[in-house]
């Protein structure tokens, strides 16, 4: 489907599928148009063209307040007259449920969301997790089929985003029912997801598993966007083929001065314009030079630019002799074997096996 | 010595009050008790009043004609103000949701630019046997003869609430620019129809917006004088009129000092009504999920 705002094109051709019950994430920066997308399917929006189909039935043009979704919002957007209570039971007393019932399900819900203590304050008595619950408990009373997530732990602290993150996921397995989640945080992703869409400018570049996303990126805004990488333009000289349905492919990069070994799954054409990408915590950082007989392997001699500590890992910008700056992280698993300090100018090696790089996308051929 | 840090600690709140203070007892509250005493003194021949205590005024009140008129006022004043909000509330409204916010603002506060009488009498011109409208359907041969526009009850209605719109639309607007209207997206989206989010989320949180309206155009349409007079006929007559008829013409201070005690009461208890609603509902929506709470 296609959305506009005027002269901006909010969503371009974007088409996904997504399966009931999964937990299935819209990621992409700000101005992707995700959020377009979500609201669209809440029925807030209208598509230029192209369709919404819910169990094969297309839901355009019907209001919001008839589709079987709910949204949890950014701002959490509480009805600030009411408590609690009377926010979750919302949605029951517009359908005109028995007030038994709506005392039942509401404290069922607040339940959920572990609010039981909270019934009768008002929203401004609650902090922003706490407001967030509300929201996801009022969203979620009408058991609707699909539960529509914007940004819903953007404006909490980062502790406070892990610790809901992970009971939303908890929700989620229990209740059983779609999650559609947008974020422009990318661990958030990487960590609840079943399936992602990563978006840019309107358009959606990849839809895959984490895993999928993370270690095959589709393209290079992908790559760059989900965690961080090293990314080099490179030219095929030889791509051959080896075990289990690999290729071997030869790689000529001229910002790293020589050729480089990866595998592929795909066969490329020597000659053809590709670029190559091997993320900073699959390369290996030592001070002396790695002694293999692997061919495969691919060594290169620097200087320590910038060693930065951050407690379970470090970040090292390696410069390479030729000028180019690589990253590398390094895991610290144990207290003192892992091998000596590498401290701030130190000559290094760095290496990385074949296996670990990857080729992302032909650019030309 | 007086320590400087404990001068310096007061609170000189009231000594900076004063002057206003000063102000409303010299000219609002001198003159109410001035109305006050006259309304139980007997009447002087030529006006005034003779320092006798007596109820003669008030028992003057007590008569079929003034209840009539009482009633009648206060029936063109709820009408008046029922119709003004009404409008209000859609304006206000496209005010707090438009891009030309300022714009707006500022042609609701055109009218007060120019005096009142002029503005009445400009809907003279347009109502009247050969006012605008009039002439303008005569001519269009919609009509044989002319409507009866002006000198009814419909015309004071109409050119009060003409009069008070920009008082009811201010605070309400004021109140629906505060408002979050991504609210009523929630609301849509756990099941409420357009008018459900309207009636269930927008009114509730503009509310504070609709008493100060009701209060601003209630109070001043009670006492109002110059538009039944102008554009009234013989069966318009509101409590303004009469005691402005019994100061001038009747020459019966006592009784027009009563009339002012009616309204100023009518109104106060009106404006106390109110405000008691509004800490009603307010302590009910704290009190009704306390008792969930326990009952949980």
């Amino acid at each position: 489907m296609s959305k506009s705002f005027g002269s901006f094109h909010a969503l371009d051709d974007a088409n996904i599928k997504i399966n009931k019950g999964e937990f299935f994430s819209l990621l992409g920066p700000s101005g992707c148009g995700k959020t377009t997308l979500l609201r669209i399917i809440a029925g807030f929006e209208m598509p230029d063209d192209g369709i919404v189909t819910f169990d094969g039935k297309n839901i355009i043009g019907i209001d919001p307040n008839l589709r079987q979704s709910n949204t949890v919002f950014q701002n959490y957007a509480l009805f600030p007259h009411l408590s609690v209570f009377e926010n979750v039971a919302f949605p029951l007393r517009i359908r005109k449920v028995d007030n038994a019932t709506i005392k039942r399900k509401v404290m069922e819900y607040l339940h959920l969301v572990q609010l039981d203590a909270h019934v009768g304050k008002k929203p401004n008595q609650l902090s922003g997790g706490q407001k967030q619950r509300v929201a996801i408990a009022r969203a979620l009373i009408n058991e609707p089929s699909v539960l529509l997530l914007d940004e819903p732990l953007s404006a909490l602290d980062a502790k406070l985003r892990q610790n809901l993150l992970v009971e939303l996921d908890a929700i989620h397995d229990q209740i059983g029912i779609t999650f559609i989640y947008v974020t422009h945080d990318q661990s958030e992703a990487l960590s609840v997801s079943d399936h992602i869409a990563v978006m840019n400018q309107g358009k959606v570049l990849q839809i895959g598993t984490p895993f999928e996303i993370y270690e095959s990126p589709a393209t290079e805004f992908v790559a760059k966007f989900i965690g961080e990488t090293n990314l080099f333009d490179s030219r095929v000289i030889e791509c051959a083929p080896s075990t289990n349905d690999e290729f071997m492919v030869t790689l000529d990069v001229p910002e790293l001065g020589k050729q480089i070994k990866v595998t592929d799954y795909d066969q490329t054409q020597s000659g053809q314009q590709v670029s190559f990408t091997v993320r900073p915590e699959k390369v290996r950082i030592t001070l002396e030079e790695p002694q293999s007989t692997n061919k495969e392997i691919n060594v290169f001699k620097g200087v320590v630019e910038e060693p930065i500590y951050s407690g379970f890992q470090s970040k090292f910008y390696v410069k390479l002799d030729n000028g180019t700056e690589l990253k590398v992280f390094k895991q610290h698993q144990n207290y003192l074997e892992d091998g000596p300090d590498i401290a701030w100018k130190d000559t290094v090696y760095v290496s990385w096996s074949a296996n670990d790089g990857y080729i992302v996308e032909v650019i030309n051929q | 010595m007086i320590g400087w840090k404990k001068l310096a600690g007061r609170n000189y709140g009231p000594a900076y009050s004063f002057p206003m203070g000063f102000w409303f007892s010299l000219f609002f509250l001198l003159p109410l008790l001035i109305i006050v005493a006259y309304s139980f003194m007997k009447k002087g021949v030529h006006g005034g009043v003779e320092w006798q205590f007596t109820l003669d005024a008030y028992a003057q009140m007590l008569n079929s004609s003034y209840a009539k008129l009482f009633v009648r006022t206060l029936w063109v004043t709820l009408v008046a103000t029922v119709l003004t909000i009404l409008i209000s509330l859609p304006c206000g409204y496209a005010m707090a949701r438009s891009k030309h916010q300022t714009l707006l603002l500022f042609l609701v506060i055109i009218p007060f630019w120019t005096n009142s009488l002029i503005r009445i009498n400009a809907w003279i011109a347009i109502l009247g046997n050969e006012g605008f409208i009039n002439s303008t359907l005569l001519k269009l041969g919609i009509l044989k003869a002319g409507l009866p526009l002006l000198y009814n009850q419909g015309a004071v209605i109409m050119v009060l609430v003409y009069m008070y719109l920009p008082y009811a639309i201010l605070p309400i607007f004021t109140a629906m620019d505060k408002f979050d209207f991504s609210l009523l997206e929630a609301a849509r989206d756990l099941g409420a129809t357009k008018s459900q989010s309207m009636t269930r989320v927008l009114l509730p949180n503009v509310r504070s917006g609709i008493v100060t309206a009701i209060i601003f155009t209630f109070i001043p349409i009670f006492g109002a004088y110059t538009v039944p007079l102008l554009v009234g006929g013989k069966d318009s007559y509101m409590l303004g009129n009469v005691i402005v008829d019994q100061v001038t013409k009747a020459r019966n201070w006592p009784l027009a000092s009563a009339f002012s005690m009616v309204i100023t009461v009518v109104s106060t208890i009106g404006v106390l009504w109110m405000m008691g609603t509004s800490a009603r509902e307010a302590a009910r929506n704290k009190a009704a999920p306390v008792k969930q709470d326990t009952a949980a």
